[in-house]
This record gives structure tokens, sequence and C-alpha cells, in this order.
């Protein structure tokens, strides 16, 4: 059975701080760490935003470029390692504010950067096993880095949501696998605001590691090779570590800088590689191939082969805003006024 | 607010649930259980209508001194938005400058966090507008 | 129904009064207007209080029987009625207290109104009047009271073209009346310039477009015409006292530029006292905000609507002008303690027309209404009162 993805639809935040303004404040070399990382500036959530609002934004955003009814999604997941709440679910308020309720399946899923594919391939074996018609899978964070942690220049706030399903599919997932170890190099307790990492521990054996490793058993299982793909996304902590990536598996810069949004957006850990995939989706043609390959701290890769279909000429691509129109929408604060967004900065009473 | 209090609103608050009156169509938002117009007329037809959430600006006002739980987001514009469905609403207009907000500005609802019970406590999700994005079509 | 006189009034000062409770301030300001009704607490066979939130702002509800057990009268065992109805809650104690008299229900009534306001911080207080208007569908979206009038101001500005300036004259103007007033909060004249310059509370409307919150109470004792002589060889007669009302949310007026619910409550009280707009020689009308008072005198027919702001900038509405308005100083200098201003503005008219209002007082003066609103035009209350009889 076909199945992939009928609509997709992204979310980025209007506001922006550049690595540069956070930098100023601990007296580091803004300019040296902007280029190093390859990241301008990051987005950030706005007061009254979170990463249900988000998720909200990115399917509304999805269902609008396409004719799926609400009330056919049997299934809704929402991958994020910023849940607004620890105890009860995001997914319920998104399947709400979709109309999406009540006859669904909903659950929240935390898999650090890489919750939201999973919850794509958990939409494709539902929609392949005939239990549902369409599956939500959105992957949004607004992700918190301590303050002076290097985390802090790209934590990053945004997220995107795809409709899985096997009718008027625009982009064909011809595979899906992951590859997962256990592997702590990033991680938050429960309780605690900010999360912690293992250094230089979180590149090699994690991050670099899982993702070739994922994308060598994508290629052998698909039968591809690099050639073959007009894009390639990966995730993006930074704009640092995917290209690296892509070179070293033998893609070129040209066949990921159409999915490399963190330069510009920053790391929106869960919504990474969804956004990168919804921004390649804005401007991909029939017949063009997409190879993706998430990560997750702690850890796990999930790859997919995907077919981009004559349907995405269908598709009413132009009745949202695309990535690149989210980019351009914004508003530049300085470090102080992202402390008072952030909360970082304590108040009466607290 | 309690949380039942916030919870039976939320058809009208996520998704602009008004009501269309059966006998002479007038919408009303929020739901009405009887139509102004025709009152005793209206008793069992009044029918639940998902409104569009686009809208233009009426008036508007930036509030420099907020309730209990908004003063954080201050300076921040209030505006009445008469919906192309019908009926107008009270709602906060986000991500644009303030000179951007004016009488007769094209909005369209977008889903924000209004409130929250306390730091702990339950998060009031509803409609807030934003300007219209001219170039989404 | 029976013709009924204002025999007596007493208010406190109005003002931040933190050495007053709720009962210290309404058993003062009724213990003045028993005074000044030459009677005795006894005679007293009914009271009506309004007061708008006295629940949350000290925490008391049940306000009736408390305040007519401190004014010492409990072993009277008169019936106490509690009236709420936003900031007009004084007005419509005022006209149920009135209506009692005048159906031959009760003899002789105390019509009061409180309001202990400033025991909360400034956030609570924004939240406490704004539960006047709409709580679910405008407050919980972050609308303040002020920033309804300020969409108010906005469109009026927009469509007729009135101006900051004019807006700024409301205040000055009252300010100026302020000064004449031994009860006033703001003794105190301010310039154009100084309404311009201060904070934004909602734009367009800054610090001096808004009427201070205050703490203060007020009474008036009613009893039948034929009866009044008994007390005061001035009494003054009720000849109007007019209620209506609209949707509780702005944003469901038929027009946010003119308050129905006054135009339609000015009307029949023009018609019941038999009279004209251009019969009355002053009014205290509802400047909670200055736009209130440019909207007013358009819908009380003082000015064609759309030119009030013109009639407040040219003086028209000045102490001498055709048509003074808010003599007392209104809510803008006299102080706006909700539930006792409706009682307030009848003790300006009252006093203007027994000719007791010394450095303000208007010439002549035969009729004067008091016009009340509550919340931003779900009540109106309109009074107008007939002196030199
Ligand atoms: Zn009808």
């Amino acid at each position: 059975m076909e199945c992939g993805i009928v609509s997709y639809g992204a979310y980025i935040p209007r506001h922006r701080i550049s690595v540069k303004e956070i930098a100023r404040i601990w007296n580091e070399d803004g300019d040296g760490l902007s280029k190093g990382l390859n990241v301008i500036e990051k987005s950030i959530p706005g007061f009254d935003e979170d990463t249900a609002t988000i998720s909200v934004a990115a399917a509304r955003n999805a269902l609008v470029r396409c004719s799926v009814n609400p009330k056919d999604i049997g299934a809704v997941y929402v991958g994020s390692e910023s849940h607004p709440y620890a105890v009860k679910p995001t997914g319920t308020i998104l399947a709400e504010a979709i109309g999406a309720t009540p006859n669904s399946m909903v659950a929240d899923l935390e898999f650090a950067c890489k919750a939201g594919t999973a919850g794509m391939q958990m939409c494709m074996g539902l929609v392949k096993s005939g239990m549902i018609k369409y599956g939500l899978a959105v992957g949004a964070d607004t992700s918190q880095g301590a303050p002076m942690d290097p985390l802090e220049y790209t934590a990053s706030a945004g997220g995107a949501a795809f409709i899985i399903g096997a009718e008027n599919v625009i982009a064909k997932i011809n595979k899906t696998l992951s590859f997962t170890t256990d592997t702590p190099d990033f991680w938050r307790r429960e309780g605690q605001t900010y999360p912690r990492h293992g250094g230089r521990f979180t590149g090699e054996p994690a991050y670099f590691r899982h993702i070739t490793s994922c994308a060598k058993m994508l290629f052998e299982a698909a039968g591809t090779k690099p050639t073959d793909y007009q894009y390639a996304i990966f995730h993006q902590p930074n704009g640092a570590f995917p290209s690296k990536v892509g070179k070293t598996l033998g893609f070129t810069p040209e066949q990921l800088k159409p999915g490399l949004i963190v330069p510009y957006i920053g790391n929106t850990y869960s919504g990474a590689v969804p956004v990168g995939l919804s921004a390649v989706l804005d401007v991909a043609n029939p017949g063009e191939r997409i190879f993706v390959v998430s990560y997750g701290s702690g850890a796990g890769s999930d790859g997919f082969d995907i077919t981009v279909t004559d349907e995405i000429l269908k598709l009413r691509r132009d009745a949202a805003p695309s990535v690149k129109q989210y980019v351009d929408r914004k508003k530049n604060v300085d470090y102080a006024i992202y402390a008072k967004m952030r909360g970082k900065i304590r108040m009466a009473g607290e | 607010m309690t949380v039942p209090r916030f919870w039976r609103e939320i058809p009208q608050r996520y998704n602009l649930i008004g009501s269309k009156c059966g006998s002479c169509g007038t919408v009303d938002f929020p739901p009405r259980t009887i139509c102004p117009h025709c009152r005793r007329k209206s008793i069992g037809k009044m029918e639940d209508i998902k409104l569009s959430g686009k809208g233009e600006i009426v008036s508007y006002s930036i509030v420099r001194e907020a309730p209990e739980g908004f003063e954080i987001q201050v300076p921040y514009a209030m505006a009445l938005i008469k919906l192309d469905d019908g009926p107008t609403l009270t709602a906060q207009i986000v991500d644009c400058e303030l000179e951007e907000v004016k009488i007769g500005a094209r909005v369209e609802a977008v889903f924000r966090r209004i409130q929250e019970e306390s730091k702990s406590g339950v998060i009031y999700y509803g409609y807030k507008f934003q300007l219209a994005m001219p170039q989404v079509k | 129904m029976r013709d009924v006189a204002v025999i007596g009034v007493g208010m406190t000062k109005f003002g931040e009064l933190w050495e007053q409770s709720l009962r210290d301030l309404i058993t003062e300001a009724g213990m003045k207007a028993i005074a000044d009704a030459n009677l005795s607490g006894s005679d007293i066979d009914g009271a009506y209080v309004g007061t708008m939130s006295a629940g949350k702002f000290v925490g008391q509800e049940h306000i009736a029987p408390l305040v007519v057990d401190m004014a010492g009268l409990s072993n009277t065992h008169i019936p106490a009625v509690r009236v709420e109805a936003g900031d007009a809650s004084g007005s419509v104690a005022f006209r149920e207290a009135y209506l009692a008299v005048a159906s031959g229900a009760h003899e002789l009534v105390i019509a009061g109104g409180v309001e202990k306001m400033t025991d909360v911080s400034s956030s609570q207080m924004v939240n406490i009047q704004s539960t006047s208007c709409d709580q679910e569908w405008e407050a919980f979206f972050g609308a303040s009271m002020s920033s309804l009038y300020g969409m108010m101001a906005r469109a009026h500005m927009h469509r007729y073209g009135t101006t900051r300036e004019q807006l700024a004259a409301v205040a000055v103007k009252n300010h100026a009346n302020g000064v004449l007033n031994p009860n006033a909060r703001f003794k105190f004249p301010i310039k154009p310039e100084d309404v311009l310059k201060a904070g934004m509370v909602a734009d367009p409307l800054t610090t001096y477009d808004c009427a201070p919150a205050s703490d203060g109470a007020a009474a008036v004792i009613l009893c039948s015409m034929e009866r009044a002589r008994k007390f005061t060889d001035k009494p003054i007669r009720i000849a109007a006292s007019v209620q209506a009302s609209d949707t509780i949310a702005l944003h469901d007026r038929r027009d946010i530029c003119t308050m129905d619910s006054v135009v339609l409550a000015a009307k029949k009280a023009y018609a019941q006292a038999g009279i004209t707009a251009e019969k009355v020689n002053l009014a205290e009308v509802h400047d909670a905000y200055t736009i209130g008072e440019i909207m007013a005198i358009e819908d009380l027919g003082f000015a064609e609507k759309g030119k009030g702001g013109i009639a407040a900038a040219s003086g028209e509405t000045a102490l001498t002008g055709r048509i003074p308005i808010n003599t007392s100083g209104g809510m803008k200098a006299r102080g706006h303690p909700l539930g006792a201003t409706g009682i307030a503005q009848i003790i300006e008219i009252v006093d203007q027309l027994k000719g007791r209002a010394g450095g303000r007082q208007v010439k002549d003066a035969k009729f004067g209404l008091a016009q009340s609103v509550g919340g931003t035009g779900a009540t109106a209350v309109v009074n107008i009162l007939e002196g030199g009889l």
C-alpha cells in the first residue's frame, strides 16, 4: 500500500535574537561563533506561544492546503521535548483545535529532537494497517538552553505538521527505518528547567554515528545513492553538523541548502527536520526525491526515502505561509527582551 | 477562573463556533440560545456554525495598564473585530508593530495562550488575531 | 404614582481614605444625610444601597443590612436592599428608592452608594473594574474597562474628527470645577498639556482621561412631595427617573460612538419631566473617561452627535457656559468610587438647585440632570431633578 504525506504546514514564531547578541552578554566572540555554528539568529516564542500553539498553527496550515476533513484524522501525535504540561497531553489541545476529536488516537511523544519524525512513522503504520484514514504527526518545540550554555545560541522555537495518508499523497514515503541505541548525550531530568548534555560527546558517538548509520541502512534498503536525490535533510542542531554529515555521506551543499533552515531560525528541536522538510516541499517538483534523516539525543535516527508525486501540483501550497515567508517575517530583539520573553527574569513572588 | 468555567467554552474559544438563527439567518458569536431578532420564533432553531476567523478592525486601543496576568505583555493591542460572517468580537492583535494596528485593517484568527490559572495551574487557550499575511492566498 | 422629593443629602470626602473602612464611609454619609433632612434615623422605613463590588474589594457581600446595622438601626428591622448595576449602582439604588416611595410602598427611604476601592493592588483594580463588562468575551481576552472606552474614543475620533485636545478639554474643565468642590478628590487645576503628556493608560486615553478609583460614600433621603415640606422649605422634586439597558459587551452594540441606552433613557426622562434638553440648566454626566462625557452630552441632546468634542473645547460646558456639565468636578476630579458616584451626582444637583453650591453655583438653576452609566453602557440611568418649588 502506498503511503506518504498528504499535506504539510510549518510555523515559526516572529521574534529573533542573533547569536552575536547572545555572545555580547557572555563576552564571547559573536562573529566567530555565528560563523562556526553557521547560525545567524534563532526564533523566540511569543509570551503567548508554546508547543501547543505552534502545533495548532502548523496543523491548521497543513489542513488549509488540502481537502482533508479533520474528522477523518484518526491519530494525532505531537512530538516535543517542551510540552506545556508535564502531565496532560498537548495532543488533545491540538486535536480539539483542528476538529479531530473525539474519534482519534492521541498521544504526546518525546524523543529529544526526533519525536516529530517518530510520529510520522507511527502514523504510517496505522495508515498502512488500515486502522486509520489519515494521521497527523507534528514536531514542535520551544526549547530552552541554559544561560551561557552553548545550547543557548541555538535553542529556538518552531514546528511543522504532516498529514499522513494513502490517498492524494503529495510525497510518497518509499521507505522508513530507524537506528537506535542507548546513548545519553543530552537529557533533561523531570522538574528541571534546562537540559544538560555531554559536551563534545554529543558529536561523534551521538549525532554523527546515528545519522551515518541510519543513512547507510536507508541507502541499502532503498537501493539508492546520494545522486538519486534532489534534496537531503538532516537534523540541524546548528548549521555546521548537517553540512558535515552530508558531505561525509556524499551529498553536495546544493542538495542540502533548500532544507537547511537552522541558520535563520536556530534549532527547533523536534521541529528541525519537519521544518526543513516543509521548506523542501514548498519548492519541490513532481518526481524529485528527498533523503531525510532526523536525530534525537538519547539516541536515535529516523530515515525516510521520499518521492514527490504529481499530486503536489494540486495541493494549494500558497494557501498557507511558506517556510521562507515565516523566516522573512521577523522582529529582532535584544538579550534583555529575550530574557523577559523566555521567563529568565525572576519576578516578584517567584 | 475555575477549570470547568474555561472548559465549557472550548468550542468557541478554540474554533470560533457561533450560532445561526434558523429563522432569520443572523449569526451570533458567542452562540446564543435565543435570537435577539426572532426571540420565540428562534427557539429550537439555533444551529452551531463555525466562523471563518477573518475580519476587519472596527476600533482598537493599546493597553498599557493591564489586568492581572496580562502585565508582562504590555503594551498590547485590543480590538473590536467585525468578522466576515457577521458578528463582532473583542480580541488581542498580536505579531505586529502597534503602529500597524489600524481601523479597517484585515485580520485573521490565530490560536494562542490567553491566560493561565497560575504557574502550576491550567493554561487557557483561545483566539487572538494577527494582521492578515498579504502574500498568502 | 405620587411625586417624590429629595429632602436630605450627605457624602464623605472622596479620595484615597486610608483610615476609613467601607462601613465607616457609608455610616458617615448616611448620618450626614439624616442630619441634613432634619429627621431621626428611626423615621426611615426602607434602605437601598448601591455598591458594585464590595465582595471583590473588601470581601463583604450582604452589604445592605450591614449598612443599616452600622447606622444603629438594626432594631428598626427595616427592609434593606443592595443594588448592583456596575458603576451605575448608586443611580439604580436611587431609582429603586424613588419607585418605592412613588408607589406608596414606603414613606421615607434612604438611598446610599459606597465603594471602598483602594485596598487592592492596581492590577486587581483593573480586573475588578472590568467585572462590569463581559467577563467571558471581553475581560478574558485581556480587555480592560479603559481599553473599551479607548476603543470608543478611537472610533469617535475616526468618524467625527474628535481630537485628543477636545478630550483633554473635558478633564481640564472638570478639574477647574473640582477646585471649587470641598468634597472633591482633586482640587487642583490642570492644563491641556498635562493631559496630553500624561502616561498612556489605554491609547488614546491617558491617566488624566480616566477618573481615579477612589473611596467614598454618599446618601440621600427621599419622601413624598406632600410630606417633604415638613422637613425642608426647599424640597427638590424628582421630575424623572428612567433606566435603560443594552448588550453587556461593547462589541455587540449597534454603534460604539453612541450609547443607545442613554439616548433612550434621556428621551423617556425628558418626556416624564415634560421638558426638553434646552430646559436643563446643568448636568452631572458619566465621565469615568473623558470620551464618556463627550458621548454623554451628545446622547443627552446637549450637543449634536459628533460635535461633543467641539462643545467641550469651546467652553459651552464650562461652569459659565451654555450648559454647565459636571459642576462638581465630575468623576474625573471629584473621584469615582463606583457605587457612590450615582448618589454623589444627585447630591451635586440637589445642592445646585438649592443654591448652596458655593463657588461653583449655577445661577437660577431649575432643572438639573444626572446621567450614569454601568460598564460600557449596558446600564444607563437618567434622573431629572427640579428645584425652586
Ligand atoms: Zn433570528
